[in-house]
């Protein structure tokens, strides 16, 4: 286990080594580069930023050095300082806003998945009922409806028209002056339409990967041993079948993560929730170059780490790959 | 062999895929949504009420009606007007950005799986490493670095999402360049650019083309919300992404801003979804995609 785990470590890093080169290439699009003569007539760039661009950069010297002076600070979680006025160290601000995007990504995460393997699930077992019409049709229908229009409606319903929820930020304007009670179900109202909303954006594939894998698995030979010895039919489905078709299951959660990290610039936009894809969103405005950096990088650290922790799901509840 | 035999043996897979496709009601329905959806596009000059960009000042956030079917936005303009016009950004959208990513999929899937060892492995790490960083997070990114617009978008959308093509090319490349008609054409002197896009790739298409048909679908998503956000099709060209950045600001009085377009972006997804599907179910259903 430990073998598989330093491996899958060490194989991370030409990955790591990999973003930070593309992230790197993406700054030299920028303008205020030596080569872009266009630079002076974009009013965006101001002649003062240029210059701190330049010299946090060191683009006066040659594209290796660049790169190797940008990485040594970028180990060291040193990405500069903001552009914005307030100029405060870029990952000062990233960690302040980093937990409330892992929080209601981690949360999204897990309705997803309470949610999607059932529906997958069931709809296997009961393949071609109505049911099992019902919910390919429902996921379809999932996989064309752009979540941010959806986000919309359900504002308009919710907060505008029913006024049962709050659209906006994370807490009320009298948020002080409530009970405990009070303050748990305000933090939780406004919480469930970007939760739900940014699971919506998931549902939809991994039911379907779920039901596929489900239907592979109960055409099984040992589905019909287990059977044939006399299991109850729930036994057969959710002890015997269920476990091997999560396996792979395990792996997309892995996967889903740069999807949802992304999406978080659209919901936390929307729902004006102060978060690093607020943030990103902000610096990309106002071409805070810094921080666009930080969180690119940042955020594709966050995929990696949490591919790993899938790799480790995986190992865990599978003998078989740990041996490899 | 004689060549009307193979002939005759294309026409049969082509009449087969006919039979299978015309078969799947809901495919056959994406098919026709996708033919409405080009003629709105082509004919939108002639099908829109009112121009997409006529300011009416007389006439702002008004509710749907018999003269503006679909309401006006803050400015006055006829929504059902701009949302035909709409169709126009997010065809060109979904075609290109497709195109860029299939042939760039294309060359790195078949480089990677026609010749293997070091090429696979640089290759397959870069496609590791592109699908690492949150597409949306890069998109953003390089967008922030030039101008937002809609060319920058349609190129940036094609760069960002060529990774799941190239692992299906090289897939089919790995088992197909083992056949014995690859090794007849080796042995004939054919070079390795004749093999490959000659004898290889035709038999490599089908997966591709139907990633392509859901890609599109993919790209018309991510146009819309980049759009929505303000750093895609910039006003006053009017996109449904762009139209609803306008409904999100007025959601408080005019709801039909913000559902119209989004009905619009629905179809066009459902049915570029549809039809796809359609089409790997009829070329092979057990296509895996």
């Amino acid at each position: 286990m430990i073998t598989y785990l330093l491996k899958r470590l060490l194989e991370m890093i030409p990955t790591l080594f990999g973003i930070t080169i593309i992230s790197f290439f993406i700054i030299q699009l920028a303008p205020g580069k030596p080569t872009d003569v266009l630079a002076d007539l974009n009013p965006k760039m101001t002649p003062e930023a240029r210059e701190r661009l330049t010299k946090y950069y060191n683009l006066d010297k040659p594209i290796h050095v660049q790169y190797l002076m940008w990485l040594k600070r970028v180990v060291k979680l040193d990405f500069g300082d903001s552009f914005s006025t307030d100029r405060r160290p870029v990952w000062t601000k990233i960690k302040e806003r980093l937990s409330i995007t892992i929080l209601i990504n981690s949360l999204a995460l897990v309705l997803i998945f309470a949610i999607a393997i059932p529906i997958g699930v069931s709809s296997a077992v009961h393949q071609y009922s109505l049911y099992d019409k019902i919910t390919t049709m429902l996921v379809f229908i999932g996989f064309a409806i752009p979540t941010f229009w959806l986000a919309l409606l359900l504002m308009i319903l919710f907060g505008v028209n029913l006024h049962w929820l709050p659209v906006s930020g994370l807490k009320s304007l009298g948020y002080e002056n409530l009970s405990i009670m009070g303050k748990i179900w305000d933090s939780v109202s406004h919480l469930i339409l970007p939760v739900t909303l940014e699971a919506f954006g998931g549902l939809a594939g991994i039911s379907r990967y779920m039901r596929s894998n489900m239907l592979e698995v109960i055409r099984q030979d040992y589905i019909t041993t287990a059977r044939a010895k006399g299991l109850s039919e729930r036994k057969v489905i959710y002890k015997h079948a269920l476990r091997n078709a999560l396996l792979p299951v395990i792996t997309l959660l892995g996967l889903s993560i740069p999807g949802l990290i992304g999406g978080s610039v659209i919901f936390e936009n929307i729902f004006g929730i102060p978060g690093m894809g607020q943030l990103f969103y902000q610096s990309v405005m106002m071409r805070d170059y810094p921080v666009i950096m930080g969180i690119l990088t940042i955020g594709a650290i966050l995929t990696l780490l949490g591919n790993m922790l899938a790799d480790i799901g995986y190992a865990l509840t599978d003998p078989r790959i740990r041996a490899r | 062999m004689t060549v009307s035999s193979q002939q005759s043996e294309v026409r049969s897979l082509k009449y087969i895929f006919w039979r299978r496709f015309k078969k799947n009601r809901l495919a056959v329905f994406g098919g026709v949504i996708v033919f409405i959806l080009f003629t709105v596009a082509i004919l939108a000059p002639f099908i829109a009420p009112h121009g997409p960009d006529v300011i009416d000042v007389k006439h702002v956030l008004e509710p749907p009606s018999l003269q503006h079917p679909f309401g006006t936005d803050d400015l006055g303009r006829d929504i059902l007007s701009r949302v035909i016009y709409g169709s126009r950004i997010s065809l060109a959208v979904g075609f290109v950005a497709v195109g860029i990513a299939t042939i760039a999929g294309i060359i790195f899937g078949a480089l990677s799986g026609y010749y293997g060892r070091w090429a696979d492995t640089v290759i397959m790490r870069f496609v590791d490493i592109m699908l690492a960083i949150p597409t949306f997070f890069l998109i953003l990114a390089v967008i922030a670095m030039l101008e937002p617009g809609i060319w920058n978008i349609m190129i940036v959308i094609g760069l960002t999402s060529w990774m799941g093509v190239a692992r299906l090319v090289r897939a089919e490349f790995l088992s197909l360049k083992e056949r014995e008609f690859v090794l007849a054409a080796r042995a004939l002197g054919a070079s390795d650019f004749r093999i490959i896009f000659r004898h290889i790739l035709p038999n490599a298409m089908s997966p591709v083309l139907v990633s392509a048909v859901l890609g599109i679908a993919g790209a018309v998503l991510v146009e819309s919300a980049l759009s929505f956000l303000g750093i895609g099709v910039q006003p006053p060209t009017a996109s449904w992404g762009n139209i609803l950045t306008i409904g999100k600001d007025n959601i408080e009085i005019a709801w039909w801003i913000s559902v119209f377009p989004g009905i619009a972006i629905f179809i066009t997804v459902l049915a570029y979804n549809l039809l796809g599907e359609g089409i790997r179910d009829s070329i092979d259903p057990r296509l895996k995609i």
